[in-house]
């Protein structure tokens, strides 16, 4: 019995890891104001570059440098274009997403040649029972913690979010605000797709972020936009995730399709019935226009 | 400032505009609503910057750029409408972006402290911890009052303080001004109420249409000329009324309760009516409970206890679709948010709520031609000034928005008309225009419910006079009786001078 | 008479107008291509030449292309029509699919039927699937106001999934990954049938219904009670409540009614293409190709049949390109860049500012001359 509680354990904290880079990233991007639809497929390209590099180079944490720049760069252009073009942040994010499939899928084949999946590359081997990239993330969700509700940068971040007005008249930038935000959210969900990629298999496959972006955002509701809910949350999901893993392995007689669909029926329950009254940011989505009265 | 020249995409907002505000000074910007006295000031305070022009502080020639610069020559603003973040405390939001730190973290301690030591220096009443989401209007003007001090403002500018404040409060922040100014600050009042520029300032500058008008010593001059001078011709500051004819009461309201969004009580037992030919204006400050009361009689907001109706009929509950058919008509208070369709084309606004009717069925769908010919006449009537049908709500002036909801509402016949704030933001044509509208409806047997948080509008306007405070009706007066004082004591929840 | 000539007149102006935006993205998305064509050390007249032949090349290259015009058609509608009630269905993936399990089953397990009615139930059946999966998202928004985005996304990871089940249970054809057939009597006609030029393609009568259902997304949209209620929330829920419109129940109508063009794509699919379900290991991109579709028809039926022939051209263009040694994947790629274009409004805006400091500029002469 114990043996089964700690696989669990372990394997639930294996799926949470590559959910709780972007859930932290789009914590920022909607405490800011931003709406990031785009996570999941910045979680692909992230992947995919971590691959890449790792491949040109030889070493993983190049490859995890080259995921974060990646991201960081699809985060500017969805900051970018909603920010400056005052875009519907929704559609920008979904064409990413798009965009993001069909430019790792041609690289994919130009760079080695054959569809569906790379070579395997140099990745990251576990420490213990779980990889760097857990460690990582239990780092970064208390720094989130700290930075958002300790410092003065976290202090103007929230109220970027709240009411962008009152910070620009006491001078805060909000553009430049909601610009580093998104930009991080980019690079927190390259982390997280290079966590799934080099993080675990050490190659890229067509298809493999398979929503978690999506599931990453839920889980930021779930946790009411507060970087140590949304850890909790993916917890939640990474717990689900497990569940299906395991019935597989011990032959529980479940349709393994019903244990695939899981965790995203899990998530429109969260969003749906459980979270309650919270609200996101008060000018979440809604794009800054200087100078209105 | 001298020369200041400012545009926007199809008008010039500032135009040549000369402004002097000497040391331990209050002056006031006068003009209408859109008249640039808000740019004026967003430029001095670095929100915009100027297309022409140069500012000088302390003799010394500046480019103010953004708010920081502003700030650091001291000048300090408080915008008309609060910019404070509601879930932040009073503490967080007065050191935002000036925060005090410790490290790499925000001192909140020392923000608290300083805080408490402003507040005692200028005698600004205010809670740092409490969150700005509970406190008064009152007090969040304090803060924001605070925020400029916080951050040694010299030179304040207050854009329309007394919108939100009750006479008293009103009194008041004259008092916390005139303390101001003997501690060596400066200080630059924007508004449109002539009779608070003669109480609270030494010099008045008068802007119209982006022009600078006259600036005069406020003790040689008189509410007339300011008036005249603020519109460009003379004003009849009164309504020309006639005696009233009241019959049958159309509107019973009795014992009325509604909660606001947050679930609190917002109407705790109202009850009153509104008779055939009369006005009755619901006077109060903005949050004790009138936006509930409207929503709930026009079937927007369900009630908890209490009934409502027209006629005699009960409209308790129903649908805005069963009390609209009820004959009931309504002005809102935010034309953009309920009362139009911005995007829509105003042919398809005007039928906005007898869209289902009959006459406007062709087949299976909607006759366009008679919605257009339908909408082409109420443009007629109302002259509303647009180039045709077809162009898009938006595309309206304010006061031209406001004259196609009173046509649609007012083709309607509705025997009890409901305006909320019908004046705001309108330029003087246009009120009288509203004015006008809202009388006639009076002298053709109709009731009337007007609620504004404009005092002198209610008074000019209503028959009788009903005062909400703190969601109940505190007293309802005769308007020929009514003075200011009185139902400003009212307003602000106390008890009419006869009653103990 | 006049009144009317200056009617169409304006109208047709507000048209071209629209018309020019998504084209200019268009053309700047080619350019694109034609630059990371390239760069890969490839000519780009011989990929778009490879590309507009293959697409457009002869009749069979033509019918194959308006058969995925077909299903980007309606799938394109459905996102364009919640877009209108100011939702976002990005699930029309999962009703795509949906729609074509359904009729699958009404294809396969009702096989008594005669040939028109059983067509015709067949579609319905998908088509009402696709409402229903989506209805429930548009339940859940105007219940619970639970954001439709995220919901439609994990619907369409549930539809996969139960699509896959049933495939793999109850339909399925022993030692296959797919389902059974479905029977005669529920195919779609082709035109190869009696037109020798479509020979060698599978165009069948689904162009038709696309067609004609766009014409009455058309019609419900701009000419019908319900359409102008729709749009009204889309734009303005406060004052369509207080017009007198139920906003949830529209809310509910819109996603119901653009789940049945997405589920009336994937009832055609299985009733006209494919004859049977497949074992999905990923998303089939239908769904996904018709928020581009929507977007780029700048959410207008008229358009979407339009951006629904470009993007069918350029998918069936793609493998021919792949014959000249040019991947196919630069036309995902610059579909991916047409939309991030459209979405952002890039042309609209840029033209914008410069009309806009032109106003300024003239003003400031006009004072300054005085």
């Amino acid at each position: 019995m114990l043996s089964i509680i700690s696989i669990l354990v372990a394997s639930t904290i294996r799926s949470a890891t590559p959910l709780i880079f972007p859930a932290l990233g789009g914590t920022f991007s909607e405490k800011s104001g931003v709406v990031n639809i785009g996570l999941d497929g910045m979680m692909a390209v992230g992947a995919f570059s971590a691959v890449l590099v790792s491949y040109k180079t030889g070493s993983p944490l190049l490859g995890l440098f080259g995921a974060m720049v990646i991201g960081g760069l699809f985060g500017w252009l969805l900051a970018f274009l909603s920010i400056h073009f005052k875009a519907n942040q929704v559609v920008v994010g979904t064409a990413i997403n798009i965009l993001a499939g069909s430019l790792t899928t041609f690289l994919l084949v130009e760079i080695w040649g054959k569809p569906g999946q790379t070579d395997n590359v140099n990745y990251f081997t576990p420490w213990g029972p779980f990889n760097m990239f857990t460690y990582l993330a239990l780092i970064l969700v208390l720094v989130s913690y700290y930075v958002l509700y300790k410092t003065p940068f976290g202090l103007r971040i929230r109220a970027v979010g709240e009411h962008p007005r009152a910070a620009d008249t006491l001078g805060v930038n909000v553009y430049m605000m909601r610009y580093i935000c998104v930009i991080l959210s980019g690079i927190l969900a390259g982390i997280g797709g290079a966590s799934l990629s080099i993080g675990s298999i050490s190659l890229f496959k067509e298809g493999m972020v398979a929503g978690k972006g999506f599931i990453a955002l839920a889980a930021m509701i779930f946790g009411k936009w507060h970087p140590i809910g949304a850890a909790l949350a993916c917890l939640f999901f990474g717990l689900a995730d497990a569940i299906q893993t395991i019935s597989m392995s011990y032959g529980l007689n479940v349709p393994k399709e019903f244990l695939f669909a899981l965790p995203y029926m899990l998530t429109m329950l969260a969003v749906s019935g459980l979270v309650g009254k919270a609200t996101a940011p008060a000018a979440d989505g809604i794009p800054y226009e200087k100078g209105e009265k | 400032m001298k020369g200041i020249g400012k545009s926007f995409p199809g008008v010039r907002a500032n135009d040549d505009i000369n402004l002097t505000v000497n040391h331990g000074e209050i002056h006031v910007l006068l003009g209408e609503n859109g008249a640039g006295k808000s740019t004026l000031m967003n430029i001095l305070y670095g929100l915009y910057n100027p297309d022409e022009g140069e500012i000088l502080v302390k003799g010394k020639n500046v480019k103010i750029s953004n708010p920081n610069v502003a700030i650091s020559l001291g000048i300090g603003m408080v915008h008309q409408h609060f910019m404070l973040v509601p879930p932040f405390t009073v503490a967080e939001n007065i050191v935002l972006g000036s925060e005090p730190q410790k490290g790499l973290a925000l001192d909140m301690d020392k923000a608290i402290s300083d805080v408490e030591e402003l507040s005692k220096k200028y005698e600004l009443r205010v809670d740092p911890r409490a969150k700005v989401q509970d406190i008064s209007v009152g007090m969040q003007q304090r803060v924001e009052i605070l925020k400029t001090l916080y951050r040694g403002a010299e030179i304040l500018i207050l854009d329309e303080p007394t919108a939100v404040l009750t006479p008293q409060e009103i009194e008041e922040l004259g008092i916390i001004l005139k303390s101001l100014v003997s501690q060596g600050k400066s200080i630059i009042l924007i508004t449109h109420k002539l009779k608070e520029v003669m109480i609270m300032s030494d010099k008045v500058t008068i802007i119209r249409r982006g022009k600078v008008i006259d600036t005069l010593e406020t003790s040689g001059t008189s509410i007339e000329e300011l008036a005249e001078k603020m519109v460009g011709r003379k004003v009849s500051l009164t309504v020309d009324k006639g005696e009233a004819e009241v019959g049958e009461p159309i509107l019973q309201v009795k014992g009325l309760k509604t909660l606001d969004n947050r679930g609190l009580e917002a109407v705790k037992g109202v009850d009153f009516e509104v008779r055939s030919g009369e006005i009755l204006g619901i006077a109060g400050v903005d949050g004790n409970g009138q936006s509930e009361l409207v929503q709930t009689i026009t079937g927007l907001r369900k009630t908890t206890a209490g009934d409502i109706s027209i006629k005699g009929k009960s409209i308790t509950n129903l649908s805005p679709k069963d009390v609209t058919s009820s004959g009931v008509g309504y002005i809102p208070e935010d034309r953009h948010k309920r009362g139009l369709i911005l995007d829509f084309p105003l042919s398809e606004n005007t039928i906005l709520g007898i869209h289902r009717s009959k006459a406007f069925k062709k087949g299976f769908g909607l006759d366009y031609r008679k919605i257009r010919e339908y909408s082409r006449k109420l443009i007629k009537e109302f002259d509303v000034r647009t180039p045709n049908e077809r162009i898009y709500a938006k595309s309206l002036s304010g006061g031209n928005q406001q004259k196609l909801i009173i046509a649609r509402e007012l083709d309607r016949d509705p025997s009890l008309l409901i305006a909320s704030q019908p004046t705001r933001g309108l330029d003087v044509g246009a009120i009288e225009f509203v004015h006008h509208r809202l009388i006639e409806q009076r002298s053709k047997g109709k009731a009337v419910l007007l609620v504004s948080l404009e005092l002198d509008e209610i008074m000019a306007l209503s028959d009788r006079i009903a005062v909400m405070y703190d969601g109940k009706i505190v007293g309802i007066v005769d308007a020929k009786d009514a003075t200011e004082l009185e139902l400003g004591i009212m307003m602000a929840g106390g008890r009419r001078p006869e009653e103990h | 008479m006049e009144n009317w000539i200056n009617d169409l007149k304006s109208s047709l102006k507000n048209t071209m107008k629209e018309i020019l935006y998504p084209l200019a993205a268009i053309v700047i998305s080619f350019i694109a291509g034609a630059i990371l064509v390239y760069a890969f050390g490839k000519s780009p007249i011989t990929a778009y030449k490879a590309l507009f032949f293959g697409a457009l090349g002869d009749w069979n290259k033509i019918g194959e292309t308006l058969v995925t015009t077909t299903t980007l058609i309606l799938t394109g509608l459905s996102v364009a029509f919640a877009f209108r009630c100011g939702l976002f269905n990005i699930g029309a993936e999962g009703q795509f699919i949906m729609g074509g399990v359904a009729a699958l089953w009404a294809g396969w397990a009702l096989s008594g039927l005669p040939p028109i009615l059983h067509v015709t139930v067949t579609l319905l059946a998908g088509a009402l699937a696709g409402g229903i999966w989506a209805g429930i998202v548009g339940w859940l928004k105007a219940k619970v106001g639970s954001h439709e985005v995220i919901n439609s996304i994990m619907m369409n990871y549930i539809a996969m999934n139960l699509s896959n089940y049933l495939i793999m249970t109850v339909f399925n054809e022993p030692d296959k990954a797919f389902s059974y057939e479905i029977a005669p009597t529920a195919k779609l006609w082709r035109f190869a049938e009696s037109f020798v030029q479509f020979k060698y393609s599978r165009l069948h009568t689904g162009i038709i219904i696309a067609l004609i259902v766009a014409l009455i997304a058309y019609y419900i949209l701009n000419k019908t009670i319900r359409g102008y209620e729709i749009r009204a929330v889309g734009f303005n829920p406060s004052a369509s409540e207080y017009g007198g419109i139920n906003v949830n129940r529209n809310i509910i109508l819109a996603m119901v009614i653009s789940g049945l063009f997405s589920g009336l794509a994937g009832g055609i699919q299985t009733a006209g293409v494919q004859y049977r379900v497949n074992n999905l290991f990923g998303f089939t991109g239908y769904g996904f190709d018709g928020i581009s579709v929507a977007l780029v028809g700048n959410n207008h039926p008229i358009g979407v049949i339009l951006s629904g022939v470009l993007f069918g051209a350029l998918q069936k263009g793609g493998p021919m390109m792949q014959i000249e040694g040019i991947p196919k994947e630069v036309v995902g790629i610059i579909q991916g860049i047409i939309i991030l274009f459209v979405a952002s409004n890039f042309v609209r805006v840029m033209v914008q500012k410069y009309k806009e400091n032109k106003e300024i500029k003239a003003q400031v002469a006009k004072g300054e001359v005085k």
